[in-house]
């Protein structure tokens, strides 16, 4: 019986959403632009915990920053405007999503083009195992040809 | 034979070059050289963000942009509640006594311990703002403490250091890109 509760807790905790770390005294009043600045916050990486965003971060930073974000909106900068004032001061490494551009090519390319170099690679592989597989047919010799024969016939036993 | 054996050796060949590459990049954070976890200032080559800082309460001064203008300067981040910038406390000393300009910000600092800090350390720094908000320090791109930014003549941002700034990286990276920009 416990260990059913205490599965059925290790279930829920699962299931359960990370809360996020935006405190009371944060909160918008206009439920659309705290929508907006939640979603901002979201793509926003806290430098502090570096693998959080700083929506999720309890860093006095991360709040710093979810303050900033915030007042942008209420200036009436656009989602853009406001990724964009944090990344100058940042830097791409603040934006979850790197941005696609030359020196990130490699990043979001990368895989692809390798996925490709594989599946060449193995396409000229099964090619040539079928291309080189009657050819190793021929290639037996008159003496082998000779003994498999009377293998298989079995009529002179050796 | 020949198409057998360049099958084997271009895989090998690229699992002998990542092995080099990841291997190198190892060693570099093992030697401590590379922080993986640093992240590169945004701010590199650009003029230092425009900013008025009043001072600590209880000091003269405070700090603006201006102030950095005209000189090779270097400008730190630190507080009196940051344990590395104790750490780093002598370098900074060093750097002023040697003539280096050195300015402060002080950051979410209570004033009566950022007076009692550099009343018991010493006060390498020329001016201090106090960045009460840590707005300022978010212009600047700050991110952890202690933090310190290399401004060569024209104002603009040229080395920044994040952490505390120790003999060594003194010794290979502060007073070296002093001399190449005539600091």
């Amino acid at each position: 019986m416990i260990r059913r509760a205490a599965l059925l807790a290790v279930l829920l905790s699962v299931l359960s959403a990370p809360a996020a770390s935006v405190e009371p005294d944060e909160i918008l009043a206009d439920p659309a632009l705290e929508n907006r600045a939640r979603a901002i916050s979201k793509q926003l990486r806290c430098l502090v915990c570096q693998n959080q965003s700083i929506d999720d971060s309890d860093a006095p930073l991360a709040r710093d920053l979810r303050i900033v974000v915030r007042e942008r909106l209420t200036a009436g900068a656009s989602d853009d405007e406001v990724v964009r004032f944090v990344a100058e001061r940042y830097g791409d490494f603040v934006l979850l999503s790197p941005p696609f551009k030359a020196t990130t090519y490699a990043l979001w390319l990368g895989p692809a083009a390798i996925f490709l170099v594989g599946a060449a690679a193995v396409a000229i592989f099964l090619r040539r195992r079928r291309a080189a597989a009657p050819g190793e047919e021929a290639a037996l010799s008159a003496g082998d040809r000779a003994r498999l024969d009377r293998l298989l016939g079995g009529d002179d036993a050796p | 034979m020949t198409a057998i054996r360049l099958s084997t050796a271009i895989p090998a060949a690229l699992f002998v070059l990542l092995a080099a590459v990841f291997g190198f990049y190892l060693h570099q954070i093992g030697t401590g050289e590379k922080d993986a976890a640093e992240v590169p200032s945004a701010l590199i080559g650009k003029p230092a963000p425009e900013f008025d800082l009043p001072p600590i309460e209880g000091m003269e001064g405070g700090l603006r942009t201006a102030d950095l203008r005209g000189a090779v300067a270097m400008v730190n981040v630190f507080a009196s509640w940051c344990p590395p910038c104790q750490q780093e406390h002598p370098f900074l000393m060093r750097l002023a006594r040697s003539g280096v300009p050195v300015y402060g910000i002080n950051i979410k600092d209570r004033p009566k311990n950022a007076r009692a800090f550099l009343r018991r350390l010493g006060n390498p720094y020329r001016r201090i703002g106090a960045d009460m908000s840590g707005r300022v320090s978010i212009d600047w791109g700050v991110y952890g403490y202690p933090e310190t930014f290399v401004l060569d003549r024209e104002g603009r941002i040229r080395y920044r250091h994040v952490g505390p700034i120790l003999a060594h990286d003194l010794e290979t990276r502060i007073l070296p890109l002093l001399k190449e920009l005539g600091g």
